[in-house]
């Protein structure tokens, strides 16, 4: 009677499981589009809670030790990571959501590592497939671990963005993998908690290694790439421990993560494996010749863009991430919408790898209360750029390089770029003459109808702002 | 943007220009009949102050234009005589200087203009003699950094448009087609030869009125700039061409010209109005014969925008508007920009404002000219009593490359047949690859034990499902959807509840520190998804 009463239970947990996944496939399927993306974030939500419940009770009937034991370790761990969590996503500010990623997906590879441990540790009749799964979890959740730690130092400037390039670092990945496939062999002859633990390591090496050769300027496809890497870890916990919800929910990430890395390897117009093997931004050599080649760059002020901006008509604003780090947004917001209350059809030109996240400029403009429907991607308002009076680039560098279609010896030729130059005016705002990351000299600031406004992007533009709604009343009675 | 108060005092700088011997630009009234142009107005002095010159405006010299001498003043220049103002340093005209006028510049003072130099030779004499240098506006070239003075762009989109409009008037019907109680009328048919600067104005023009608009250039690249224009691009395959390497279209061939002709043909006879606009370096070549007017329908109109280089009708009479027997109208203006003199005197003179700009690098009054600069070079007809006209070509950064290296060798560009057979090929690979992982896979199967086959089945099933499900994913929502899927990630805490019921202390403990760390993801994620997708907002 007992045991018909705990496989009705089982059966209770597997349809919870199976509407749980489809919940997910909705969820990631709502997030496609604005309007029913809040829909999507409370399908996750709910399908969340279902898993768990049904996991909690799933727990409790398969409790070994004393079932208030384990109701207390899983209500204090569910406590503790949902006081952090949230307090964490309250503070975050959107200028720091790169590395809040970066830190979240440390946290499922530091979980798939120590499930594959004790999966290893509770199961003592393991086969050959059962091994293979726990050391492949282990695996790809150390790399994930220490890869977004990486990820999150680089991104929150506790460390040097530019890549590490040791010598021969392919060859280094290389041996790392072949030394793990070798351990795998061992772990699989032998079964013993010796060769799992040494794998760990090399696996956390490799990690380190992987993300430290990529610069800055790479890191919304690492950021992507790591989100499918934690996604695989969950499936390969998922099969260690024969769970269904743990494999689809795990596929459905690792594979959103890996067509990301793969949007952004394509709007950079470079290969995904050239990025995974990092070094870019080391090949400055030829290519970037002295300054002297493009002739003298332009200095302009606020007060002359203010009033430039008032004869104008359509203006283009082309964020990039020099806007998120001078947390430039809210001034940029106010801007545009002094500039739309003059009348002046404002859009902005996103590129797809502006910033150091997929979609970033997004974000921090609708923080702002930018409304999205005047944020356009590249082939949106690419055709438009003839037609545009001014083109306000704020923090951007490579992304707006005309040497990139320009120029077929250039590091980034053939990315696709925004072609601000084809405006009637170009405004640089930036804070020096300095290269971007991909330290390629940018033509576009010697170009005639450039003109570069230095100092910091918030400052400049609060200022901008400030004049453009002032200089509107004090001009009149002048020229009336 | 300057002070308020630095209007006024610009007439005060100007009146001692004599003592301070700074760079003063001379604005003429163009002596020329019927011409209502200037070469500046108030805007443009402004701006032309704020680059360190001063201005003397001849008296009148804006009145055709409607700008009066005060308002010149009051942007800061001063009024002079003629003679005031022919004897500045830099004299900036619209039409040509006739050698009479150039006799009375200074010695070696320098006048911008529109020029001729070709056709007239003795006004490169007169140049020289004065030690002058002559700035010829007609000759920037048509590279992308010197769209902004190109007054040829300039006079052509604003003819585009006048010849619409000129076009409207002697038709003797609606562009746009209505529907009326007492029924309905159609729409005018207009059709454009030749999509330059004026033609794509005209295009637009003619659109924005709301008439069927077809257009025809043998440039087959400007296609898609015509589709874009709400055009209908006319296609003559016999007759299209190379790309062009400096931005104006070339010589046909005798075979494009027979079908060019016919094509033509059809299409006027079928078009209420017909523009032309084919006028390369001056020169007009015949589109529209005799023939072709005598097969239009009464009451259609022919706007000759080449009637300036002698018309690309046969029919046309430069500057007069005539009918025909048969009743069509050809209009041959030569003036249309003139008949707009506000807006083409601000355009104009803001392509000089832009020459001046490149050749005050300081911006500090001081004209500086550099012959290693294409554009200024290009320009130049006499400087300093020498003669350097005709220029050097410049090429297009349009053109391809290739084109560069070697005019006489065509670039190779791959056909569409290569591009295609690359797209099979690149095709059969991934085929081939696709082939490759399923016999793999397949043979991994076999292999493998029962129970791992059904959750195998299921992992490659929701690969694919996430595949299809995030390729839809707009970009702007990138971030919420990382930070979505990362919660999401986050389920590995349903392996660490299970493992937290162990009896082995070691694997309760990671299994606590698992389960932590997971939920903090999952709480955290979905809290920060939900915060970044309420901020997104549509404008109220």
């Amino acid at each position: 009677m007992n045991t018909v009463v705990n496989e009705r239970w089982y059966s209770l947990v597997q349809a919870a499981y199976v509407i749980a996944g489809v919940l997910f496939i909705l969820s990631l399927a709502g997030l496609a589009h604005q309007k029913s993306a809040k829909a999507g974030n409370m399908a996750g939500k709910i399908g969340m809670a279902l898993a768990l419940a049904a996991t909690v009770l799933l727990a409790l009937l398969n409790s070994e030790q004393a079932v208030a034991v384990t109701a207390a370790l899983i209500a204090g761990a569910l406590l503790i990571g949902a006081v952090i969590g949230t307090i964490a996503a309250r503070r975050v500010e959107m200028t720091q959501m790169p590395q809040m990623i970066a830190i979240l997906h440390s946290f499922v590879g530091l979980a798939a590592v120590l499930v594959g441990f004790n999966s290893y540790l509770t199961e003592e009749h393991a086969d050959a497939v059962h091994l293979i799964e726990v050391f492949l979890g282990v695996f790809i959740g150390a790399v994930t671990f220490t890869g977004s730690i990486i990820a999150y130092l680089k991104l929150s400037a506790k460390m040097k963005s530019a890549p590490l390039t040791l010598p021969g670092r392919n060859l280094l990945n290389l041996l790392l993998l072949v030394i793990s496939a070798a351990l795998l062999a061992w772990f699989v002859a032998a079964p013993s908690l010796l060769p799992l633990v040494i794998m760990t390591v090399v696996a956390l090496l490799l990690g380190l290694h992987l993300v430290a050769a990529i610069g800055g300027g790479d890191m919304p496809v690492v950021v992507s790439m790591l989100n499918s890497y934690s996604g695989w870890a969950a499936a390969a916990a998922g099969f260690m421990l024969s769970n269904n919800l743990l494999i689809i929910t795990g596929a459905l990430v690792g594979s959103s993560g890996a067509i990301l890395s793969y949007i952004m390897c394509k709007a950079m117009n470079r290969k995904f494996t050239a990025v995974i093997l990092g070094g870019f931004g080391t090949e400055v050599k030829s290519s970037s010749k002295s300054d002297e080649d493009y002739g003298e760059h332009r200095e302009t002020t606020t007060g002359d863009l203010a009033e430039l901006l008032r004869e104008s008509q359509t203006v283009v604003i082309a964020p990039g991430y020099g806007m998120a780090a001078a947390k430039a947004q809210y001034p940029v917001a106010d801007l545009t919408a002094k500039l739309r209350a003059m009348g002046k059809d404002v859009k902005f030109a996103v590129h797809p790898v502006a910033g150091r996240l997929p979609g970033h400029m997004n974000v921090l403009l609708a923080e702002a209360r930018v409304p999205y429907d005047i944020v356009l991607e590249m082939d949106e308002i690419q055709d438009d750029f003839p037609d545009t009076d001014v083109v306000l680039v704020i923090g951007a560098n490579d992304t707006v390089n005309p040497a990139a279609a320009e120029d077929p010896g250039s590091p980034i030729a053939g990315m696709p770029v925004l072609q601000v130059w084809e405006a009637k005016h170009v405004v640089v705002f930036k804070r020096s003459m300095a290269t971007g990351y991909a330290g390629v000299q940018n033509p576009l600031f010697f170009r005639e109808n450039t003109a570069m406004l230095f100092g910091d992007a918030k400052d400049q533009v609060e200022e901008l702002a400030h004049l453009v709604g002032v200089s509107a009343h004090e001009m009149a009675p002048a020229q009336s | 943007m300057r002070p308020p108060g630095e209007a006024r005092v610009g007439t005060l700088v100007a009146d001692r220009w004599k003592a301070e011997a700074s760079v003063r630009i001379g604005i003429p009234r163009e002596e020329q009949p019927g011409e209502t142009l200037v070469a500046a107005t108030p805007k443009t002095t402004a701006k032309l102050i704020a680059l360190g010159y001063d201005v003397i405006v001849e008296a009148g010299a804006g009145v055709a234009a409607k700008f009066p001498d005060e308002a010149f003043v009051q942007a800061g220049a001063s009024i002079g005589t003629s003679a005031q103002v022919w004897s500045a340093d830099v004299v900036a005209k619209v039409n040509e200087p006739s050698p009479a006028e150039v006799a009375r510049l200074a010695e070696g003072g320098t006048v911008v203009a529109r020029m001729t130099p070709d056709d007239h030779p003795e006004l490169i004499e007169a140049l020289q003699a004065k030690r002058a240098t002559g700035l010829n506006l007609l000759a920037i070239p048509r590279i992308s950094r010197a769209q902004s003075m190109d007054v040829l762009s300039t006079m052509s989109n604003i003819a585009g448009y006048r010849g619409v409009i000129e076009a409207a008037e002697a038709y003797g019907g609606m562009f746009a087609g209505q529907v009326t109680a007492a029924g309905k009328t159609q729409p005018a048919t207009v059709f454009i030869i030749g999509a330059g600067v004026a033609g794509l104005a005209a295009i637009g023009a003619a659109v924005s009125l709301g008439a069927q608009v077809r257009a025809f250039d043998v440039r087959p690249e400007v296609g898609e700039q015509i589709e874009s224009m709400g055009a209908t691009f006319v296609q003559a395959a016999a007759a299209q061409q190379q790309v062009s390497a400096d931005g104006y279209a070339q010589k046909l061939t005798e075979d494009q010209e027979a079908a060019t002709a016919r094509m033509y043909a059809q299409e006027s006879a079928k078009a209420d109005i017909v523009i032309t606009t084919a006028l390369v370096r001056g020169w007009a070549p015949t589109t529209i014969t005799a023939e072709m007017v005598a097969g239009m329908k009464p009451g259609s109109v022919i706007v000759d925008l080449a009637a300036v280089g002698g018309g690309n009708c046969e029919a046309t009479v430069p500057g007069e508007k005539v009918v025909t027997d048969n009743g069509v109208t050809i209009i041959g203006y030569t003036d249309l920009t003139s008949r707009m003199p506000a807006h083409t005197a601000q355009l104009y003179g803001t392509n000089i404002v832009n020459l001046l700009t490149l050749l005050t690098p300081g911006k500090d009054g001081q004209l500086v000219l550099d012959m290693d600069d294409v554009v200024q070079r290009a320009i130049s007809v006499t400087h300093d009593g020498q003669v350097l006209w005709p220029p050097p070509p410049v090429q297009v950064s349009a053109a391809p490359k290739a084109a560069e290296v070697s005019a006489a060798e065509k670039p190779h560009l791959p056909t569409a047949a290569e591009l295609a057979e690359q797209a099979k090929r690149k095709q059969q690979r991934l085929y081939a690859w696709f082939g490759v992982a399923a016999v793999l896979v397949g043979l991994a199967i076999t292999f493998s034990p029962a129970s791992f086959l059904g959750y195998f089945t299921v992992f490659i099933l929701a690969v694919f499902v996430g595949f299809y499900v995030i390729t839809n994913v707009s970009a702007s929502l990138h971030t919420p959807l990382m930070a979505q899927t990362n919660a999401i990630s986050g389920i590995i805490l349903v392996g660490a509840l299970l493992q937290l019921g162990s009896t082995n202390v070691l694997v309760v403990v990671l299994a606590f520190i698992a389960a932590t760390v997971a939920s903090i993801n999952i709480f955290g994620g979905f809290a920060v998804a939900g915060r970044m997708i309420s901020m997104f907002r549509k404008d109220a």
